[in-house]
């Protein structure tokens, strides 16, 4: 009965919490801009095969780059298709793989950060040293490699990407761990008896959580400018799927005289980017977090 | 002090010796070895056993490792298999070229970064603050190829400034490379400035809320001098620790801002070489990469240790 009111309670403050942060968020401007461009993003995301007025892969020769007018808003690109239907669904496949990624770092970096903080001594050094010589690598060249060995798809690219970009997280959570480490509570909870597995759960991701996701949200970011760099280069979304990244890549040979058709995904691809850091800058001073002092690893 | 020197390059070290084993298990773990994916389908017969032959796949992976990594050490790194060349050879103006693209942007993109972030630091949330960073968030969130796209688009191609796209062979000169590296490093110093001017603005703003600011101005130390005393020697020192950070984070940057210019540097020849699925050449890459990565991490570090009175004393009373 107790405890059964005790979870009803915390799932409570859960709930509120989630929107007295979101409110916090908010009232800032640059939070507000954030998170409505970002639900814009999203709405769009899901409805755009509904507002679709063409068929994103429909190639017709004799409506090549066509210049914006009444019938196609942004013009048509150099297959005929039409540049609005690609552009509004053109952050899909980038919004689905890069969010999914982002759980997916969020999970193995978090948890190995905070096992690692925790347990500390050999176990520690040995992990740390790897994601140090990971980081050193550039995260272009591992992701190239894998992705020209593996393929280019989402199955490929989730796991990638989470694995990448969940390495500068273990970091963040291994030095979020040991700031609570030394606190009475862990203390006291290791004098009960209570397991490691205990102690990091109950005692060490409540306190930490904070830190982490918000590193989180800024991985998504970064995920998402690593991600659309891959579809540039070519190695990322294969045709015909609309993606910004392919879309700019495709279309900046002919932009000297069909610039709609690089404008629009840019557009596209820059307001979702901003939105997410925006977004996540305003999550940070929500939390009441301060990431402007490091450095983007 | 000697102590902690020799330590940074021994880990320093220790980082670059398991980035080798990464990157090697990494091509020998997954699908595909150098020859089968350089030949594709012609992988059968006598073209694979002479490949095998010419790479020495056809020894264990292991002793394969210790040789190529003992000519690593002494700064050969094999042939390349597309070129069919030395990779020594191919790298050489490649990395020429990419340091002259780099160290441009550095030169441009520190300073103006130091002085973006003392003035927005100072005049915090009022018209130039305001103004400045939200153009360098900006700057700092969209990604290099939309940035190097644009300004291809409005500098090349609608003022007809410059050259948009570089179409040099790549053994060019110094002096005939100038004109066409110009657009290249705006590209790459503009997001490296908006990086950067952000730490240095937080980390100014940190030192002016500290208690021996306040007593400088509390004890009537004129405006500018305790900003150039006291302010900036302590502002910029943990500084220069994230800046060498994100520089190095942005080799992964310059790589497609190469690609976008069709620049000659080593970022167009990784993109070049893993077409190619010429897997030798890409180890040799990552080797290169790290080591400037770790070297630039290692540099800042000494630096910091250098500059630091704190550290010193620490280490005179040990």
């Amino acid at each position: 009965m107790e405890i059964s009111k005790i979870s009803e309670e915390k799932q409570k403050n859960l709930l509120s919490k989630v929107l007295e942060v979101l409110k916090t968020m908010a009232s800032r401007p640059s939070g507000f801009i954030g998170l409505s461009i970002l639900a814009f993003h999203i709405l769009l995301a899901f409805l755009s095969p509904y507002l679709a007025p063409y068929d994103y892969k429909a190639i017709d020769p004799s409506l090549m780059l066509q210049a914006p007018s009444s019938e196609y808003w942004f013009g048509t690109d150099s297959l005929g298709r039409d540049v609005f239907t690609r552009t509004i669904m053109g952050g899909r496949t980038a919004l689905t793989i890069t969010f999914f990624g982002s759980i997916i770092a969020l999970l193995w970096g978090g948890l190995l950060g905070i096992f690692c903080g925790l347990v500390g001594g050999k176990i520690d050094d040995v992990v740390m040293r790897i994601v140090d010589a990971f980081l050193s690598i550039p995260w272009i060249l591992a992701m190239l490699l894998i992705v020209s060995l593996l393929g280019t798809s989402t199955e490929v690219l989730i796991p990638a990407l989470g694995f990448f970009y969940g390495k500068g997280i273990v970091r963040v959570a291994r030095a979020a761990t040991h700031d609570v480490i030394a606190k009475d509570f862990i203390v006291s909870a290791r004098a009960r008896g209570h397991s490691n597995f205990s102690i990091i759960w109950n005692e060490i991701i409540p306190n930490v959580r904070d830190a982490i996701l918000v590193e989180g949200a800024m991985r998504w970011s970064w995920m998402l400018l690593g991600f659309s760099s891959l579809s540039f280069l070519g190695f990322g979304v294969s045709p015909p799927t609309p993606d910004w990244g392919l879309m700019i890549s495709n279309a900046r040979g002919l932009m000297s005289f069909a610039y709609w058709s690089v404008i629009a995904p840019i557009v596209g691809l820059s307001s979702l980017i901003i939105g997410i850091n925006l977004t996540a800058d305003a999550f940070a001073k929500a939390l009441g977090i301060d990431r402007s002092t490091k450095a983007p690893v | 002090m000697l102590f902690l020197i020799i330590k940074r390059i021994f880990l320093g070290l220790i980082t670059l010796f398991i980035v080798s084993l990464i990157t090697f298990i990494g091509t020998e773990v997954l699908p595909g070895d150098a020859c089968t994916t350089y030949l594709e389908r012609e992988a059968y017969g006598a073209a694979l056993e002479a490949c095998y032959k010419r790479l020495g796949l056809d020894i264990p992976a292991y002793e394969r490792y210790l040789s190529w990594a003992y000519n690593v050490i002494q700064g050969d790194f094999g042939y390349s298999l597309s070129g069919q060349m030395p990779i020594n050879e191919v790298l050489g103006p490649r990395i020429k070229n990419s340091m002259v693209l780099a160290s441009a942007a550095i030169i441009i993109g520190i300073p103006l970064a130091l002085i973006l972030g003392i003035i927005t630091a100072l005049w915090r949330d009022k018209l130039p603050d305001i103004t400045i960073s939200t153009i360098t968030i900006f700057a700092m969130t969209i990604p290099e190829f939309i940035s190097a796209t644009l300004l291809i688009l409005i500098v090349a191609i609608w003022l007809q400034w410059l050259p948009g796209i570089v179409i040099v062979p790549t053994d060019v000169t110094f002096f005939e490379l100038l004109p066409n590296i110009i657009l290249p490093v705006i590209a790459i110093a503009m997001i490296m400035t908006a990086h950067m001017a952000r730490m240095v603005r937080s980390s100014v703003i940190q030192v002016m809320a500290t208690d021996y600011v306040q007593m400088a101005i509390l004890k009537g130390v004129p405006y500018w001098q305790m900003v150039f005393k006291h302010v900036l020697p302590n502002a910029l020192l943990p500084a220069i620790n994230v800046v060498a950070l994100t520089i190095a984070w942005l080799l992964g940057g310059v790589v497609v801002t190469e690609v976008v210019f069709n620049y000659p540097g080593l970022g167009r020849l990784v993109i070049e070489s893993i077409s190619n699925r010429d897997l030798p050449t890409v180890q040799a890459l990552a080797i290169i990469l790290a080591s400037i990565y770790v070297s630039i991490n290692l540099i800042a570090d000494l630096m910091t240790l250098m500059l630091n009175p704190r550290l010193k004393s620490l280490q005179i009373r040990k």
